[in-house]
């Protein structure tokens, strides 16, 4: 039983790590949703360019942070997924749009026009972002479903989660997932003015990201503050060794006192965040903002994904029944299939290090308007 | 109709649409890149810069393709949430690993090398660029290969177990899956009908340009890639396709006698070859199957067994449990009451693992894993129920085999023209011969498409064989949501089509005007 414990806070880990490189990738997002701020048509090219050498990144993460939720806790897979149906439909929509327009927008023949492929990565950046985030609030916040597995022998009504009848419409309606949402918006939209700064030799471009930047930033900022406000006092169910779970007070609070060193990442992630920020918006000439911004996301994201899932805590509380709600415990794969998936995660080291080789390699010396 | 019986159906219409649009792409990126690669290795081999406008000709049909491929594939592995999501606790333990580890080993790689496949062709060196090329290629041949080990253990699911305290099937043996005979020949003919469906579409395309009188030598040069990989892959598609039908005549009988028709089987069993099946006829009447047919003596026999003489038995004999003389299994009505006793003894063994008692525990696990592949027929009204549509899976079967016979001699021909290129250039049917490949293009996607349906409408009612039917699979949700999404992704991948269509047609035209070598 240890060893399976083990491998389920392992493969929460992961999950985590997951989480987090997507939440930094969401960086292509937040420079779709800044294309319309350049009206100069060689300017908003260059951020296509930049972007459309990214955004198989970010697309490739969502699709494997779904593939390893699936084999790890297929429990939420199945209760999220199919609960929250709208919620994660106008999700897959809006990323199924953004991966065609990359490539179709300015193709002769492509029978809408490139404004319309524009609009597409336009809803895609707004759209992606802030459901997204009401997605991962609603692992905070709760939602409301119940878990029966024994309905699977009612041959009348097998279905063991149940939901209310909105499928998600609620969860959006949800003023503190909006909020989780729209920080998640403005954090994409910061991360991508770092970026094009940092990828882009071109002054116009950068110029004109760091206006921009000087209103996204502190916007992200007033709105991670109002969301760490309201995590730390909100409920959340907490599980015993039996597995009885209830809701308690200031749960996530409780978590980041009780484990020292979530709260050193947070506060670490946090300062590197606002360094990143704070010296490309006072160094006109310094570029690389995005590096201690993106490592800064990484750990924010890391923390708060433990807070979520570790410390005895429901990672996915049930409003209508806390003895529903999802645990690490409740909701894994096997011990088998967990093994299974640990030896191939020995693999993810040296994937990482391919993608940042090429990366490297195609970006060395910036995008400019020179080339190809 | 019920609510049940229309969600589910709306969820498999969707899931079907989904399916089917992701196939148009899918095989074309498979194939294509494979020939990208080898017409960059020759580039790098020789140096000579025609080679170079080749590829990089290909290789913008590929980028179109590919775009809409990744944008229909993600919903697909979302699906499994939103519309099965009973499925996806039921066998989430066995079916998410190969889908995890294909986004981890094969995604990233595609979409890694694709950028700098695109990209890079002055940021890194030319050894580099071939790698990349063929590494975008590899990435995408390994998603097909975990996407299909994730299907064929629906199949035929293997190296798993039930587990009556969690109530899923867990897996028990990783390579049981990966490597199960369902999983290694529907690789294999996957991906090779693959290569056949892009070496069609490079000799159509070819076609369409030599008939325009463009780029007679880029086409020429294109041709022999084009036609080398699609014998390769016609013939070898044609060979694993012979062990798929093996491997389904052993582990889904039924599948195998919805595709031929046969109600009553016999052993020395005849293949009908051309037939049109008795809209009358049902499993449970005593009318002919076909109002008419062409059958070779011998051939289901020889074709699902390598033996001309065994017994291959009918729907009618599946379900009254007649399997050859002295080699008789279950019927089905026998099955579903295994089925109801199995769910009965899972019921009792939670009371007694609550009440502590784990003598009874033991005893009732057991006894459960012992008839458990019978579980699923618990859940049929009636053993008919499992018989899938048979006119669907006869029809759409024997019109793949017979394109598939057109292109083994239409591919074979094309490469032989390659070679001897007098025998058809100056020709008067040279122009007829073109437009037959043009028009091979959409027959051999219809083809490919037809593959699929035989796999997927062949093994109804069930999602996982025997243990999951369609209407337990589904999520708590009402018709009229599914029914919207339906709509709403019918419009969408229409619309993505008819750009794609036309894209593709756009820079077939354009590219083909401009000075290739």
């Amino acid at each position: 039983m240890e060893t399976y414990n083990i491998l389920q806070n392992y493969w929460w880990f992961i999950i985590s790590v997951l989480g987090a490189v997507l939440v930094f990738l969401l960086l292509v997002q937040g420079g779709q949703s800044l294309l319309v701020h350049h009206r100069d048509v060689g300017e908003r090219s260059l951020l296509v360019k930049s972007l459309g050498r990214k955004w198989e990144l970010t697309f490739t993460t969502l699709v494997t942070f779904g593939g390893a939720f699936f084999a790890s806790f297929p429990l939420f897979y199945s209760t999220s997924f199919g609960g929250a149906y709208w919620l994660w439909m106008l999700i897959l929509f809006s990323f199924v749009v953004q991966a065609i327009s990359y490539e179709y927008r300015t193709k002769q023949g492509n029978v809408y026009g490139r404004r319309f492929y524009d609009a597409l990565l336009l809803v895609n950046g707004v759209v992606g972002p802030v459901l997204l985030g009401v997605a991962v609030a609603g692992m905070f916040f709760g939602a409301e479903f119940t878990v029966t597995k024994s309905n699977l022998l009612d041959v009348q009504s097998a279905t063991i989660s149940t939901w209310g009848p909105l499928h998600g419409l609620e969860a959006i309606a949800s003023w503190r997932n909006l909020l989780f949402g729209v920080m998640l918006f403005f954090l994409a939209r910061t991360l991508a003015s770092l970026y094009f700064i940092n990828n882009i030799n071109d002054a116009a471009v950068s110029s004109r990201q760091r206006v921009l930047l000087s209103w996204n930033a502190p916007a992200f900022v007033v709105l991670f503050l109002a969301v760490v406000a309201v995590l730390l006092t909100s409920r959340g169910v907490a599980v015993d060794e039996s597995g009885n779970a209830q809701w308690v007070a200031h749960k996530y609070l409780t978590n980041y006192l009780e484990m020292w060193w979530a709260l050193v990442t947070l506060v670490a992630g946090v300062g590197l965040v606002l360094f990143g920020i704070g010296r490309t918006l006072m160094r006109r000439d310094y570029t690389c903002g995005i590096w201690p911004a993106g490592a800064g996301t990484l750990l924010v994201v890391l923390s708060l994904f433990w807070v979520l899932g570790y410390n005895g805590t429901a990672y996915y509380p049930s409003l209508l029944d806390a003895q529903s709600s999802l645990t690490l415990r409740n909701s894994a794969s096997s011990e088998f299939t967990l093994t299974v998936m640990s030896v191939v995660s020995v693999l993810v080291p040296f994937v990482v290090g391919y993608i940042a080789w090429c990366w490297f390699l195609m970006d060395r010396g910036g995008i400019s308007r020179n080339e190809e | 109709m019920n609510e049940l019986t229309q969600v589910v159906d709306w969820s498999r219409a969707q899931f079907a649409l989904t399916a089917i649009y992701h196939w148009l792409f899918v095989p074309l990126t498979l194939g294509l890149g494979v020939i990208i690669a080898i017409m960059e290795t020759i580039y790098y081999r020789t140096r000579e810069e025609q080679w170079l406008h080749t590829t990089k000709f290909w290789m913008t049909l590929f980028g179109v393709n590919f775009a809409i491929g990744v944008a229909t594939g993600i919903i697909l592995e979302f699906e499994f949430g939103t519309n099965w999501s009973n499925y996806s606790w039921f066998v989430g333990d066995i079916f998410g690993a190969p889908l995890a580890i294909e986004g981890i080993l094969a995604f990233f790689m595609e979409s890694t090398f694709i950028a700098v496949m695109f990209f890079g062709w002055k940021k890194v060196s030319a050894r580099f660029h071939l790698a990349s090329t063929w590494l975008t290629a590899i990435g995408a041949t390994l998603s097909a290969l975990w996407i299909l080990v994730a299907n064929a253990w629906m199949q035929y699911p293997a190296g798993c177990e039930f587990n009556p305290a969690t109530m899923r099937n867990e897996m028990t043996s990783f390579w049981a899956v990966a490597c199960s005979p369902m999983a290694v020949s529907k690789f294999f003919h996957t991906v090779l009908s693959a290569w056949t469906l892009a070496g069609v579409f490079v000799v159509g395309v070819c076609g369409w340009m030599l008939l325009r009188g463009r780029n007679a030598a880029h086409c020429w040069r294109s041709l022999k890639v084009g036609a080398w990989v699609g014998v390769v892959g016609i013939l070898l598609t044609s060979i694993t396709g012979d062990s798929s039908a093996v491997t389904v005549a052993k582990y889904q009988p039924m599948k195998l006698a919805a595709m031929e028709g046969l109600y009553r089987g016999s052993a020395g069993q005849s293949i009908v070859a051309f037939g049109i099946l008795n809209p009358a006829k049902t499993a449970t009447n005593n009318e002919e199957p076909y109002l008419f047919d062409i059958s070779v003596p011998y051939g289901l026999s020889l074709l699902a067994t390598h033996d001309p003489h065994a017994f291959v038995p009918g729907i009618e004999d599946i379900i009254a449990g007649r399997n050859g003389e002295g080699r008789d299994t279950l019927t089905y009505a026998e099955r579903i009451a295994r089925g109801k006793h199995v769910q009965e003894l899972i019921a009792q063994h939670d009371v007694a693992r609550r009440a502590g008692d784990l003598v009874a525990v033991d005893s009732l696990g057991k006894a459960i894993n012992a008839d458990f592949r019978h579980f699923g027929y618990a859940y049929l009204d009636s053993p008919t129920e499992a018989v899938p549509n048979v006119p669907l899976t006869f029809y759409t079967f024997h019109f793949m085999v017979a394109v598939g016979g057109f292109l083994v001699v239409f591919l074979l021909l094309a490469l032989l023209f390659v070679y001897r290129r007098q025998l058809i250039e100056g020709r008067k049917w040279a122009k007829a011969w073109w437009w037959l490949s043009i028009i091979a293009i959409p027959l051999t996607y219809l083809c490919s498409a037809s593959g699929w349906i035989v796999a997927e409408v062949g093994r109804q009612p069930w999602t996982i064989q025997d243990l999951m039917p369609n209407k337990v699979a589904v999520s708590d949700l009402s018709a009229g949501y599914v029914q919207i999404t339906f709509w709403i992704f019918a419009v969408l991948f229409t619309a993505l089509l008819i750009a794609d269509v036309s894209i593709i047609c756009r820079q077939i035209s354009k590219k083909s005007k401009e000075d290739l070598g």
